[in-house]
Order: structure tokens, then sequence, then C-alpha cells
């Protein structure tokens, strides 16, 4: 009996650690590998508007053109009248065409004919003012767009 | 002598090290989930004097108001309703048999007031400037859920898949083989003829006009 007893210690033995390097290191590679650090920096508010009939957007020949109204901390600035972004800074209306180009000149050579047009804007913005960008596309002859959308229906909620 | 043993490296603060890489990182992910709904604009062509002349009868069209109200064929209707509209007035077939226009795959009313066959019917939308972004896109997804009804419909008579699980297979890459692409693509765009997407935008007017 005293032989079973002797055995037993009376501390807990400690969890082992040794494999939890490894555990780590697999999660940080599956970050690492599926994140894109965002190139744009915001400038408008942009929910965006629900639907569910959709398709995939090809990144790597897409151009984003943001629009709505600026951001809480822009407004003071900026006022709150809808705006167009392109890149990094807002971009008026007349010169979308030349911020256009230079964002397609960004693309891999071989996509540049292909380029899709990704339009993201805010839900309460104007249908005027989107209508005011595809004239634009249609004079630049870029054709393929996308609105970006969030997944859901507006019915059903 | 015997040769002393090299101290092993303390590895203990590896993990401490790789905890702060994956903070990093899952901060900076944002996985991206870009979808929508994509769309070819018409090219930007010299005006001609030729009119296009499409019967009123194969028209269907939507108009959108400065505070998101829908008429449509000139009835007031919600939204919930469009998309069972689109697909009846698509699907009609008005057509009579015999015809070089007849539309045999149409399970429609076949009411020779609406629309002739798939081919001929044309969807316009008409917004206001002043319609909300929200409204314009619920109303494009809507219409293209009905031709989605509809060759979902006529791929699994057909070939007994759905038209819009196999172009979501083809756009992820599941299909696997030159061969197997083409041959699919080529089903798809037969599909697309069934029920070609004529969707329509008329230039918004002001508001008032």
């Amino acid at each position: 009996m005293s032989k079973f007893k002797k055995k037993k210690s009376n501390e807990l033995p400690a969890v082992n650690t040794a494999s939890l390097p490894d555990i780590v290191f697999m999660l940080l590679f599956f970050f690492m590998v599926v994140t894109v650090l965002r190139d744009d920096n915001l400038l408008v508010q942009n929910k965006l508007p629900k639907a569910d009939q959709v398709e995939k957007l090809k990144k790597d020949r897409s151009v984003y053109i943001y629009a709505g109204k600026p951001s809480s901390r822009y407004q003071d600035k900026y006022g709150s009248e809808a705006k167009i972004q392109i890149g990094d800074k807002y971009t008026d209306i007349t010169s979308i065409k030349f911020a256009l180009t230079e964002a397609r000149q960004k693309l891999r050579p071989e996509l540049q004919e292909y380029v899709m047009v990704a339009l993201k804007v805010d839900e309460k913005t104007n249908t005027g003012m989107v209508t005011d960008i595809k004239q634009e596309l249609r004079d630049l002859n870029m054709l393929k767009i996308i609105y970006i959308t969030t997944p859901g229906n507006e019915i059903n909620q | 002598m015997a040769r002393r043993a090299t101290p092993e490296v303390n590895a203990g603060s590896m993990a401490d090290i790789a905890f702060l890489l994956l903070i990093f990182f899952l901060v900076t992910t944002t996985i991206e989930k870009d979808k929508g709904i994509a769309r070819q604009l018409p090219p930007k062509e010299p005006p001609t004097d030729e009119q296009v002349k499409i019967k009123e009868k194969n028209l269907f069209i939507v108009n959108v108001n400065r505070s998101d109200q829908l008429l449509v064929e000139e009835k007031l209707m919600e939204l919930k309703d469009l998309r069972q509209a689109a697909i009846a007035f698509l699907d009609n077939g008005g057509a009579s048999s015999g015809t070089a226009e007849y539309c045999n795959y149409c399970k429609g009313k076949r009411n020779p007031e609406s629309s002739d066959n798939p081919d001929k019917a044309v969807i316009s939308v008409q917004n206001d400037r002043l319609t909300s972004y929200k409204m314009y896109i619920a109303v494009q997804n809507e219409l293209v859920a009905a031709y989605n009804f509809l060759r979902d419909r006529e791929s699994e008579r057909l070939y007994g898949w759905k038209f819009t699980e196999k172009t979501k297979d083809l756009d992820e890459g599941k299909i696997k083989g030159e061969a197997a692409k083409e041959a699919l693509q080529e089903k798809l765009e037969t599909i697309q003829k069934l029920f070609p997407q004529k969707l329509s935008e008329a230039e918004p007017k002001k508001s008032g006009q």
C-alpha cells in the first residue's frame, strides 16, 4: 500500500508549455498570410448598402472610389456635403479622371486593360453623385464597375 | 579534459516574441470581403439619329422617386413585390405560338399585353438624382435576383444544377482543368442567352422635372 502512496507527490504537476510557441507560431503564420495592410485611409463615412445577389471582386485589377459624407472628425473642415475619395485624398468630380488614370497606373501593366472600378458608396448618398461618377467613367472608357455591398437584404430586416 | 557541453539557448521567451508578432498581425488584419453587384456601363458613342424602337409592352419601367418610393408600370409598389413582378414580366412569353418570337421555355401567363419573350424584354430603371443609394442598390439587387431566379430554373431543367452556384464555383476556382472550365462556360452562356440581362438605366431626372 505504501508503495503507491510514495509515487503520489503533493504538488500539482506543472502544465507542459513546451508546445505553446508552436501553437502561437501557427496562429501567427495564419494571420501573416491573410493580412492585407490597408492602403487607403478612409476619409468618408462608409456604411455600405445591403445586397445578396453578389459577385466577388478581383482585387488585383480594381481601383477603388469611395463616396459619402466626410467622417465626423473631418466634418468641421470639409463640411457635411457628400464627397468623393480616391486613394488618400478627396477628389473633386472634375478632377476624377486624372485621379483615376493615376490609380490605374499603379496596377500591374498586363491587368490595366481589365481594370474594374469598385464603388464603395455610403448608403445615404444621393444617386445623382453616383451617376456623375459613372458618366466620368464612361468618358474614360472604364466600363466595368462593381457596387460593393455588404451581405444581407433590404427587405428582410 | 572532457569537452564541456555547449549551454542550451534559453527558448523560454520565444513564446513571448511570437505572441507580440501575433498580436500585431491580429490588430492590423482586415480580412477583405469585398463583394458586390457588377455592372457593365454602356460605352460612350456619338449620338445617332437612329431610334431604337422598343414596344411599350416589352418595356418594364421602374421609377424611383426622391423619397424612395417605387412606381412600377405606373403603379405604386412595395420593394418586396418587385422581384415577383419582374419575374412575371420576363417570363411572360406573350408571343403567340407558331411565330418566330415564340418562347417555348417560358412558364408565365402568356399575356399578350406583356413582354413577347425574354430576349425582347427590357427593364428600364429611372432614378431621381435625390434617390438614396441604398434604395438604388436594393432595386438593382431585386432585379438581378429576378434574372438569377429564372436562370437557375432553366439551368436546373437543362443540366440539373443551379446557374448561380456554378457561376460561384467558377469564380472561386473550384472548377479544375481548362476543358471543364470551357465546357461550363459554354453552358453558362447558353443559359444567359435564354434570359439575357437587359437592364437599362435612364439618365436620372432632376428633382421637380
